[in-house]
């Protein structure tokens, strides 16, 4: 009986140690990489779900997003740079939604690291976000992707194969919207 | 039999809360770059609460950063107040719990309540980390000197001299109405501070 529990334990604890690493990811995925798996949930809000184009409920993974470049922001509502940055990237969000030769194609959506639905939703009216947020209480999101500090910027590219990679990633140095927008553009092939 | 097994379980849920708390401690704010220093994960509560839900808050007088004195009664009769500890500055977690108050200003308000943020901290270091969280619209109180008097009275005082990362909810009549002596590692969920004074409110 003894020798079954220590087999136990040890199973446990290898599994535990094999698992883990692939969970919490040690460093931020890099340029030319897949994003890890992500799950979010499928917004609740219509205009949410419209503007990401997905259907139904569940949960869903950022490549299923209807566009060619979807940008991915990390932020917490207890960060003091992503509060400052918060109108900027609201203006991206606007400067994509006025132009009808990439609306279609660039969408955007915020994570919030540690951040409880109720604190997303602080920060969300807060700031007046009009793009949608996820929260990411537990850190999960945060861990798989290598505990990125916020905020932190990636924007993952689409391929016609169905396939998609990150084309670029930054840690904060936010420059403004309309150069954002420009690297965004150009990263992902778009310009 | 059923002992031992309990063991094997405890040590297996121990290693695995091990790997999710050191990551806890780490959704960090890019504002303080490179200045936060990184303390580990720590024993969850290291003091002994001194005081109760149901009992009259014990007054104190602290010296502010932005310079004037602030004591607890002025509130009396007035305001709820929030108390803050947090452990120390530039470290990982604490750094990251007043800037998301700040923006909380409306919710405060709300509930007719003030908050005083605590550390043991003297007040040029509180001046310096701060002002890395942009303009605060709440006082900052030093309990430095006699060191971490207000934090030992209250039973949030650690064994090194840090405090706990405590909230204590204070209504107007000068009553506590609920402590959360929180885990060090990790951050109280915003909610759960702003459900008490809901209730207070009614």
């Amino acid at each position: 009986m003894k020798s079954i529990l220590v087999l136990f334990t040890v199973t446990a604890l290898s599994i535990s140690t094999l698992i883990f690493p692939a969970l919490a990811a040690k460093k931020p995925p890099e340029k030319g990489e897949r994003l890890p798996v992500i799950n979010l949930p499928v917004p609740k809000n219509t205009d949410e779900r419209d503007y990401l184009g997905l259907s139904g409920s569940g949960l869903f993974k950022i490549p299923q997003i209807k566009a060619k470049a979807v940008i991915v922001e990390f932020f917490s509502m207890y960060c003091p740079i992503c509060q400052k940055d918060a109108p900027g990237v609201n203006e991206l969000y606007r400067l994509i939604e006025k132009n009808p030769d990439i609306k279609d194609k660039v969408k955007l959506i915020g994570i919030g690291a540690g951040n409880s639905p109720y604190e997303v939703e602080v920060y969300k009216k807060t700031y007046d976000v009009p793009f949608p947020l996820f929260p990411d209480k537990d850190f999960v999101i945060h861990q798989a992707c290598g505990e990125v500090r916020t905020p932190y910027y990636m924007v993952v590219k689409m391929n016609e194969d169905g396939t998609h990679q990150i084309v670029h990633s930054q840690l904060g140095d936010y420059p403004g919207a309309e150069k954002f927008l420009e690297l965004v553009l150009n990263a992902s092939g778009l310009k | 039999m059923e002992k031992r097994r309990l063991h094997h379980l405890i040590l297996i849920a121990g290693v695995l809360s091990v790997f999710v708390l050191t990551s806890m401690a780490l959704g960090l704010s890019d504002a303080y770059r490179e200045n936060i220093y990184q303390v580990g994960t720590l024993k969850p509560i290291d003091s002994i609460l001194k005081v109760k839900v149901g009992g009259r808050a014990l007054d104190f007088t602290l010296p502010s950063v932005s310079g004037e004195k602030v004591s607890l009664d002025k509130y009396r009769g007035k305001k709820n107040v929030v108390l803050s500890f947090v452990p120390a500055a530039w470290t990982p977690v604490c750094s990251d719990q007043w800037p998301g108050y700040n923006i909380a200003k409306d919710i405060f308000n709300r509930y007719d309540a003030i908050l005083l943020g605590i550390t043991v901290d003297n007040i040029p270091t509180l001046f310096a980390w701060t002002n890395q969280m942009g303009q605060l619209w709440f006082p900052v109180l030093s309990d430095f000197w006699p060191h971490g008097a207000v934090a030992n009275r209250y039973g949030v005082l650690r064994s090194n001299g840090v405090s706990e990362r405590a909230l204590f909810v204070i209504d107007k009549e000068g009553i506590l109405r609920y402590i959360d002596v929180h885990d060090i590692n990790k951050r109280p969920p915003l909610e759960d501070l702003m459900g008490v004074l809901e209730k207070l409110k009614k």
